[in-house]
Parts: C-alpha cells; structure tokens; sequence
C-alpha cells in the first residue's frame, strides 16, 4: 500500500475528527437499537443476546459504510476540492484505498458504544479469542456495504444519496433478518433473507460468536453480491466527471 | 528533474522550439445537446505565458478541464507532458488551484500545503510558500475561518507547491481587490520569469496585458483568435454608447446596434467619433452615457458578426 493511501485516510480522518457531530451520529444508531429492541428481550438468555449483538455488529458495518462513503463521497464530490485532488499526480488506487481505510475506522468506532451496550446491559459473551476473531470477521463481511456506499456515493448527488442510503439501509436490515438473533424473523422474512446481501454477513458473525450453523446460499449469494457491488463501484468512480454542470 | 526536455540553447544558431508541454488535439465536448467545445486544436510550449479569454461558457474552464484530465472528451486528443492527463504520471510537473478557493474548511492552511506537497518529488519550503503569499500568520487556522483574499491566496499558493513546469489557473484573481490581485500576479510573474510555463483564464483584459504574452480567445467552443497581446487588445477595445433615441441615421464605426424601447446601445472602437457625429447630423438624443465595454461584452460582439 502506498504511503500517499495512508497520507489521504489520515486527512480524512482529521476533517471527520473536526466535525464530532459526524461521528456521534454514525454511532448513535445501531447503540440505541441495541438498546431499545435487543436489550429487553433476551434478559436471561446470554446466547441470544452474543447472536443478536453479532446482528447489531453487522448492522452497524452496514450503516457505517453506506452513510459514510454513501453520502459522504456524494458530498466531498460536490465540494471543489474533489476535482482539485483529480490534478494529482494519483491514480484511482489511492483515492478507493485511502476512502475503504477511513470507512474501516470509522466502522470500527462505531461499535465501539454496541459493544460497550453489550457488555453492560445484556448477558452477552464472547471470549477473548472469538472477540478477536470477530474484529477480522466484521471487515471482512464490510466489504459489500462498504463497495455499496462507494456506488451510491459516486453515482448519485448527495440529496439522491441521502435518500438512496435512508431508503435502504432499513429494508436491507430487515430483509436479512439482522433485527435480532437467528431464526428470530417472521417466516417469509426467512424464506427471502439468504438471497439479500446483509444475510451472508450475518451469518459469518453469528458462526464466529456462537453456535450456528452457516447457511451456504447465504454465504454464495454473499460473495455475488460483493462482486456485484464492487464492479458497480468502480464503474462508478471510472464514469464521475465530479459536478456535471459547469 | 533531470529529464525535463530543456528550452535551453543546446545547439547555437538555430532557435530552439521549446517542447510542447500541453496540447489538445481536434477536441470536440458535448454536455448532452450543447457543444462546449468544436473541434478544438491548441499548443501550449514550454516557457509560454497564454492568457484564454472568452465570454462565460464559452468553453474556457471545459478546455483546461480537458487538459487536466477532469474532462473526457468527446472526441479528439489531449496530451499531456507527452501523455494522456489521465495517467497520474502526465500530472507530475502540474499545478493547479482549487475553484471557488475551495480548501476543506476544517483544515488548517499549513496542513493544505503539506498535504499537496506529500504528492511532489519536488517541493517549494512550505513557510517559504507562505511567506511569499502573505500567510505566515494564518498557518494555524482554519481554512474555513480564512477572509475571501486569504482563501484565493491560498489557492494560488497551491499551484506552486509541487514546483510544476506548467500552471493552469481559471480565474486566479477575480473578485479581489486592487492590492491583492497585484501581489498574486507578482507571485505569478516571478513563476514564469523562473522558467514556468501558465496557462490562465481571465475576465480582465488587464489582467492579460499585465501578465500574458500570447492571447487565445475563446467564444462558443471554438478559438476565434490566438495573438499577441496587442493585436487582441485592439480588437477586444470596445466601448458602448447609450441613449434614448428615435431611429438613427448611418452612423461611423458602429459595430452593433441593440434597442430596447426608448433605448439603443451601440457598439463601436471609436466613441468619440461616434458621439461628433451624432452631434453632427443632429440625431435628437438623451440621456447619453459612454462606458467601457468589458470583455463579455466585447468578445460577444466579435463571435456574433
């Protein structure tokens, strides 16, 4: 990896650690639906409680990335200093590479307060392994939303972006089951869930934090939608002219 | 760099032809059904100082946009440095300035430089740079808090960090005051007198006598005239008499007659003459007023007679 990749994702980490307001709101929301939906319902039951914090984990990767390289790509494309950074000397490796790295953090510390929610108020557990083993898990099963987010960012303006994300990222949570633990969804919720890119994410947390049985069309219809998703974003990114008027 | 193709006499006698550092090549851009650009072809050499005038969406910033790269055309060709502005390696030896002076407002303005300069073998001592454009006390704010001059200083500012063989600045200077704008083409002057090759737009014609050598005018995406500054300034020296008048007789030196109502404005090279005879052939005006055209206006009238 270039040192100028690592060069963009620290300047874009200081512009995101200036505006506070853009990382509480990115953490707030898969806490409190943490809180609100998980929290009550499994009082006594500590593997349901690891399996639905594992679906709250995926949603969180989920809203991480399509908020932030969704609207937050749309948004910097409209700003002038996008074309101006077009006139370095960069090629497309470091500005895709230094925009995933950023995402990856700012994913990461959004969990922290679903983790923190874990922990103290529900009779969830993992052990220290597993914790680690699911870190490297959440990245990996990120990819889709993060190539998601780039899409959306690159091929849309930030009002369509906004809406595009808000329209979405409930009914992706939703379709995949992720609104709680395994098996937990109505039946036809089920039925469709291994067929939506948010189910095979899902999977592989639950089968890294407890005893679950991974279903293989889940994790195919995953490893689709990536390639999917990642073509469609670098087309993307190939077709942005930045602003089209001018 | 080392392998920079050198405009120095390497051979005495003959002139040597400087290398072409920027060109487009038989450059056609649609936007949908507008042509902003027709079948464009233009040379920028090494150590040329070319100022591109035209009226607003004539297809001057869609032109430098092409030759950075921002830009697909349609059809046709750019090169630059020899190769084609979307590889990042034909961007090495270019500097640019952010439009609408626009660095990230949460960044502080030492910060902006350094982060242009991590993209540069080469690089001008950042408080040297700072210095120069009068920002030594602004290095640790914010470039949101910044006034509007400080912002375009800034900008400017950044097309030098990377110690580029050729600029290309849309608009350097528009909207400052008189003291600002002399210092930024000061800054600019010393570039060019050091080697530098610029390529700037402009609604100032005397930004262009100020500064540029050559003039390339620009009107509804073709080039109407590529001169030296003189020759241009002849042209585009325009002056436009207004007054409230019934039909007019044949009248010298107009160019362009428009009337709104009561009113007629007439287009002309000479006012003066204009304004004898009007006096003379006793046309019954009022409210007679004779003003500057600007350049808009004047490069108007040139590409629609």
């Amino acid at each position: 990896m270039s040192s100028l990749t690592l060069v963009h994702a620290r300047y874009q980490l200081v512009e995101l650690s200036r505006i506070p307001m853009a990382i509480i709101g990115a953490a707030f929301f898969p806490a409190a639906s943490l809180f609100f939906f998980v929290v009550p319902n499994t009082k006594d039951d500590p593997a349901g409680a690891t399996l639905a914090t594992a679906s709250m984990v995926v949603f969180a990767a989920m809203i991480s990335n399509l908020f932030g390289h969704g609207t937050g790509v749309a948004e910097d494309r409209s700003q002038p200093w996008d074309p101006y950074t077009r006139t370095l000397p960069i090629g497309p490796a470091v500005r895709f590479g230094s925009r995933i790295i950023t995402g990856l953090a700012m994913m990461l510390f959004s969990m922290f307060p679903v983790v923190i929610v874990a922990a103290f108020f529900t009779p969830a557990t993992i052990s220290p392994v597993r914790f680690l083993l699911a870190i490297g898990v959440v990245i990996i099963v990120s990819v889709p939303f993060t190539m998601m987010g780039l899409a959306i960012g690159y091929l849309l303006s930030t009002k369509a972006a906004i809406a595009t994300v808000q329209l979405v990222f409930l009914p992706l949570a939703f379709a995949g089951g992720l609104l709680g633990g395994p098996g937990e969804a109505p039946g036809f919720i089920e039925t469709i869930a291994p067929f939506v890119p948010t189910r095979g994410s899902a999977e592989l947390m639950w089968a890294t934090v407890g005893d679950y049985d991974i279903n293989p069309v889940a994790i195919v219809s995953l490893v689709v939608w990536t390639v999917a998703l990642a073509a469609l974003a670098f087309y993307a990114y190939q077709r942005d002219e930045g602003r089209r008027y001018h | 760099m080392s392998t920079s193709p050198t405009t120095a006499t390497a051979r005495a006698g003959a002139p040597p032809t400087p290398a072409v550092v920027a060109r487009a090549i038989g450059v056609t851009r649609h936007y949908g059904d507008t042509v902003a650009l027709d079948n464009v072809d233009f040379t920028v050499r090494e150590g040329e100082f070319i100022g591109l005038l035209g009226p607003n969406g004539a297809g001057k910033t869609t032109l430098l946009n092409s030759l950075l790269g921002l830009r697909k055309p349609t059809s046709g060709r750019i090169e630059l440095f020899g190769g084609s502005p979307t590889n990042p390696a034909s961007r090495r030896f270019i500097g640019v300035t952010p439009q609408e002076s626009g660095v990230p407002p949460t960044l502080r303005v030492a910060e902006a430089v350094d982060f242009v300069a991590a993209h540069f073998k080469e690089t001008e001592d950042r408080d040297e740079l700072l210095e120069r454009f009068d920002l030594t006390k602004e290095a640790r704010r914010q470039a949101g808090g910044l006034s509007g001059g400080q912002k375009r200083r800034l900008a400017l500012a950044l097309a030098f960090v990377g110690r580029p063989r050729l600029v290309i600045l849309d608009e350097p200077t528009t909207g400052l005051d008189v003291e600002s704008r002399r210092m930024l083409w000061d800054r600019i002057r010393e570039f060019h007198e050091g080697g530098g090759t610029v390529l700037l737009t402009t609604h100032y014609l005397e930004e262009i006598e100020a500064l540029a050598k050559r003039v390339v005018v620009i009107a509804q995406g073709r080039i109407r005239a590529d001169d030296s500054v003189g020759a241009i300034r002849g042209m585009a020296h325009m002056q436009r008499v207004s007054m409230n008048a019934g039909p007019l007789p044949d009248l010298p030196g107009v160019i362009s007659e428009e009337r709104t109502e009561e009113r007629v404005e007439l287009m002309t090279h000479d006012a003066d003459q204009l304004v004898r005879a009007l006096v003379r052939q006793g046309v019954e005006f009022s409210g007679l007023a004779v003003q500057q055209a600007t350049l808009e206006e004047a490069f108007l009238v040139i590409s629609q007679s």
